[in-house]
């Protein structure tokens, strides 16, 4: 009964924060407002985690709802990061519209839609119906189309304009899938919502009919890969990422990617289930290979600060994808580790570069000089940032990475020159750019400003120590969730 | 053979030759009519083919054979055409010697042998027709052959008199492949009889006209015996319409007393489908010739649309 | 009426809403691009009321009253109104090459058909031989959304796939179950209002809806 109301929280909050910031989000207060929200969602998270870790994996709200340690630990770390954005977002946005980018209704609606965002990624989690998972993802990406266009530049509504129509296209792919999935179930378990449920899809599924599924895997990769953002699904990701508003690149990246993904492993779950084949691994290790490849060469050529991490994004999320097509304990372990940390970092890297941005009011890597001169948080940030996000110990990456390449080696050694390669590549590319950015003197269009410490310093410190120490608890965290992933 | 069989045949060719001209005049008076105006007799196509009958051919000196064989030709191939088509009875002689596949073929000959005599002369209009025509036909052909096809496979046969049978024993009522075949041929009729907006028959503007130009320099009895065949075309595309997607009526057997039923069935079919022809006519301008590929490729799709239907639904 | 007659009728209707598809993806005028994209909401509605009277599933009314006033009325008005107001009533796209687009498309619905083909040899369902014409739909809409530049118009092909997959769901399995058709209707709704958004922005931007004036964000800048 109380994890039921911890539910409860976790998702109202949200939602009545979205309600409430519709008609307030343009008041002096509206952040603080923001900020609250998130917090409390995050602290309905951690009290849910607490339950689910002692207890074990339940259900609620009439089977609707489902808790288990994969899921769970993506809500807290979605909870986290959206209060960190949150924090962030009060300094940057309030500049923003000092800077005249924004107005009246553009706060309100960015308050709004960032908590609605937040509640769709939520639901998308923490629902036990995979049609409605469907649902909650198709309104995370509707509630952020508008906020990347928050601007009105004609760069952001091409990119706005892109994301929708890219996405929508994708999304749709993935809702065939589950209508084929759906159609698979109905002859095992019946017709009606109950047929949909995970719980009951993954006791069964080794009973689904395995062409009906080998078919639906492969729109529902096409679909939520589209999210994902994998190449060649990914056209949509870099514009989308580099053209809204900093706040909104950051969880873009660091969370939403995430669910997809999410999305994507759950119905890997299935397929699996039924097939007994290593089918549907051999589909994503495909794509994330190509991804990682292809991302990687990709951040050579760029000159636009986010759209640079946004191909690294890519790159990441080709790895976990590739992680978990590889499947095995080591792997998945790795991969669940990866997108942990690589949420952190990118949100972390993305404050930073929120900052760098405003101070040279461009987002041109040419004209960002002599940061750590500057202001040293900033410079020192993006420095740590970038090490850890290209795998350097003793960052937490280091270790997700380490992790897959050792599970590489043994399971698909021929692959592991190209994962080495892109590793290499993006390494090289980042460093490159982020060395000239840092170093150097202070050039004079630069205008010193106050930055929002915490939010940067927390991510970067939990990268830091997860890299030198995993917890006991977390560890073991990860272990149940690979073995639900099995 | 029986004999009932070869006077219906002989009944059915010579109401084809002797309605025809009826049915032209029949179609002019309507559209007449539906612009506002007074229209000429039923009886003026005939009115108009005496004259020509009446008069001299005019050769051109560099006329070869062709030029003076075409005509002849023309009206035997579509003479033969209307031998096939089960208008009045599906017990024809000469239905089971040749199939659809033989008719758009007869068509060919004589389309071929048209744009042949087109050219012939030499002249700047008879060339540019027949080039015109040429370009038309490629596209028309496959599209027809493709409906063809569909109303065979849901027949399951490509003798016209079979799969009017097959209809008639109410096996195919209903299938989305019928309705996208005739969508198709509609639209192919359109272009095979050279009606709005693939040709005006009415027309002698350089520019536009596409049959007209290739016949621009016969004459005399010539002109009239292809006047008459083009006339015989028309009556045979409605007729074989009607076969295929509208057999009720058609007697399966000659007995004195079906034949007079089909007969007036026939003249109601017909009639009909040339109020729905003056319709089509009346609601469209005519398109330009480049934009014929789109219009060609629509029969093309319907027909095809039709076969995968047939595959997929049925 | 008779499980044979329903089968028949259902089939007519996907063959209509197969043709309605191909004309959207030839039509250059946007308002009779509208009016296709109505018809197919209709036939889409009629045959979802007719598979739920034959096979007794009563929350289909649901979905096809659902399917009647949003497709059918409320999306159809909404893009009149805007194309009302933006003053874009006259715009005639220049589509390439309709007779190659077309055979593409043929070649669409052939593909459909052989993926489709071990959910057919399955099914039991009278509506199993439907779900390749539901691909099809997707699949045209897809390669409308990819040949068209206007922007209206690729909100037309994104709502006629959505079609397709409506149609899928009722043919493949008598329809989602009912939250999920509730929840889909709703994101089509508010994907409604941010289109409609967006084409102001994008009018007032760059003058026109033509996305092809949206080319600054590429590779090489």
């Amino acid at each position: 009964m109380q994890s039921s109301m911890m539910l409860l929280v976790l998702l109202g909050v949200p939602l009545f924060a979205a309600a409430v910031l519709a008609f307030v989000g343009d008041r002096r207060l509206a952040p603080e407002v923001n900020i609250a929200g998130s917090a409390a969602t995050f602290a309905a998270g951690l009290g849910l985690a607490l339950e689910v870790y002692e207890q074990g994996p339940m259900l609620a709200g009439g089977k609707f709802f489902f808790v288990d340690a994969f899921n769970i630990y993506l809500a807290v770390l979605t909870s986290f990061v959206s209060m960190t954005t949150a924090i962030f977002s009060r300094r940057y946005m309030r500049r923003e519209r000092e800077h005249g980018r924004v107005g009246h209704i553009g706060m309100r609606f960015y308050h709004a839609m960032f908590q609605l965002f937040i509640f769709a990624m939520l639901l998308c989690l923490l629902t036990n119906n995979i049609g409605v998972l469907w649902i909650a993802m198709e309104l995370a990406t509707l509630s952020t189309v508008l906020l990347v266009s928050l601007y009105r530049t004609p760069t952001a509504i091409e990119a706005a304009w892109k994301y929708f129509i890219l996405c929508g296209v994708g999304i749709a792919q993935a809702l065939f899938g589950t209508v084929l999935l759906y159609f698979a179930a109905e002859k095992v378990l019946g017709e009606g919502g109950e047929s949909l449920l995970w719980t009951n899809l993954s006791q069964m599924s080794d009973k689904l009919e395995p062409t009906v599924l080998s078919l639906a895997f492969v729109f529902l990769m096409v679909g939520y890969g589209t999210k994902v953002g994998l190449v060649p699904l990914h056209n949509w990701l870099p514009d989308a990422h580099s053209e809204g508003p900093t706040p909104i690149s950051a969880v873009l990246s660091g969370l939403l990617l995430n669910i997809a993904l999410y999305a994507l492993v759950r119905c890997k779950v299935l397929v699996d289930g039924s097939t007994h084949t290593h089918y549907a691994g051999n589909i994503m290790m495909g794509f994330g290979i190509v991804s990682i490849l292809v991302a990687s060469f990709s951040l050579l050529r760029q000159k636009d600060i986010k759209r640079m991490f946004s191909y690294s994004s890519i790159e990441h999320m080709g790895i976990a994808t590739f992680a978990f097509g590889l499947g095995g304990p080591i792997a998945t372990f790795g991969a669940l580790l990866h997108m942990l940390m690589h949420s952190l970092a990118k949100s972390s890297i993305f404050f930073t570069v929120g900052h760098a941005s405003q101070m040279h009011r461009t987002q041109e890597m040419d004209k960002i000089r002599g940061l750590f001169k500057g202001n040293p948080l900033v410079g020192w940030g993006l420095m740590f940032g970038a090490m850890a996000i290209v795998g350097m110990p003793p960052f937490g990456i280091f270790t997700s990475e380490f992790l897959i390449l050792t599970a590489t080696m043994k399971d698909a050694p021929l692959m592991t020159p190209f994962l080495l390669l892109g590793l290499g590549v993006a390494f090289a590319a980042i460093f490159r750019r982020v060395q000239q950015m840092v170093a150097g003197e202070v050039p004079e269009y630069q205008k010193p400003m106050k930055v929002a410490h915490v939010p940067v310093m927390l991510h970067m410190a939990l990268v830091l120590a997860i890299g030198i120490y995993l917890p006991d608890f977390l560890s073991r965290w990860f272990h149940t969730a690979v073995e639900l992933l099995k | 053979m029986n004999m009932s069989g070869i006077i219906i045949e002989t009944l059915q060719v010579v109401l084809l030759i002797g309605l025809a001209p009826a049915f032209t005049g029949w179609v002019r008076m309507l559209k007449c009519w539906s612009q506002g105006r007074t229209s000429a007799s039923l009886f003026q196509p005939y009115r108009d083919l005496a004259k020509l009958f009446s008069k001299d051919v005019v050769l051109a000196e560099n006329a070869s054979w062709i030029f003076r064989f075409t005509p002849y030709l023309i009206f035997g191939t579509v003479v033969l055409a209307g031998g096939i088509i089960p208008m009045l009875s599906t017990d024809l002689p000469l239905s089971p010697t040749a199939d659809v596949i033989v008719l758009v073929a007869l068509f060919a000959i004589a389309r071929f042998f048209t744009a042949l005599a087109g050219m012939d002369i030499g002249t700047a209009f008879g060339g540019m027709g027949s080039s015109r025509e040429m370009m038309i036909a490629s596209l028309a052909e496959p599209a027809m052959l493709m409906a063809i096809f569909t109303v065979s496979l849901t027949n399951k046969s490509t003798s016209l008199a079979r799969i009017v049978e097959v209809i008639f024993s109410g096996q195919s009522v209903l299938k989305p492949s019928l309705a996208f075949a005739f969508l198709a041929f509609v639209l192919i009729v359109l272009t095979e009889t050279g009606r709005v907006p693939v040709d005006n028959p009415a027309t002698h503007l350089e520019l536009t006209m596409i049959h007209e130009a290739m016949i621009l320099e016969y004459s005399g009895r010539h002109l009239a015996l292809i006047e008459w065949a083009a006339m015989m075309k028309l009556f045979v595309f409605m007729a074989l319409g009607a076969a295929l997607f509208a057999p009720w009526g058609i007697a399966s057997a000659n007995t004195p007393q079906t034949i007079p039923m089909a007969f007036v069935y026939l003249l109601l079919k017909i009639g009909a489908s040339g109020v729905v022809l003056v319709l089509i006519e009346t609601g469209l301008a005519k398109m330009r010739l480049f934009r014929l590929t789109e219009f060609l490729g629509s029969a093309f799709l319907m027909a095809t649309l039709g076969m995968l239907s047939f595959f997929i639904l049925e | 009426m008779d499980l044979q007659t329903a089968a028949q009728i259902n089939s007519f209707l996907a063959a209509f809403v197969l043709l309605t598809a191909f004309g959207m993806l030839v039509q250059k005028r946007i308002y009779s691009l509208i009016h296709l994209f109505t018809w197919q909401g209709l036939f889409l509605s009629v045959n979802t009321a007719i598979v739920g009277y034959v096979a007794g599933r009563h929350h289909l009314y649901i979905s096809s009253i659902l399917t009647l006033s949003l497709k059918v009325i409320l999306l159809p008005y909404i893009l009149h109104a805007l194309i009302v107001r933006l003053k874009i009533r006259k715009e005639v796209e220049t589509v390439v090459n309709i007779p190659m687009t077309m055979l593409i498309g043929i070649a669409l619905v052939i593909f459909s058909y052989y993926l489709t083909a071990p959910v057919r040899e399955i099914s039991t369902l009278i509506t199993r031989s439907t779900l390749a014409v539901a691909l099809a739909t997707v699949m045209i809409g897809l390669l409308m959304m990819i040949t068209r530049k206007h922007a209206v118009t690729q909100i037309i092909g994104f709502l006629a796939m959505e079609n397709g997959l409506f149609f899928a769901a009722t043919s493949a399995t008598y329809g989602m179950p009912l939250v999920v058709e509730l929840g889909v209707a709703l994101d089509i709704l508010i994907a409604a209002f941010i289109f409609g958004i967006f084409f102001f922005h994008i009018h007032t931007t760059f003058d026109s809806l033509d996305v092809e004036h949206m080319a600054r964000l590429k590779e090489e800048d």
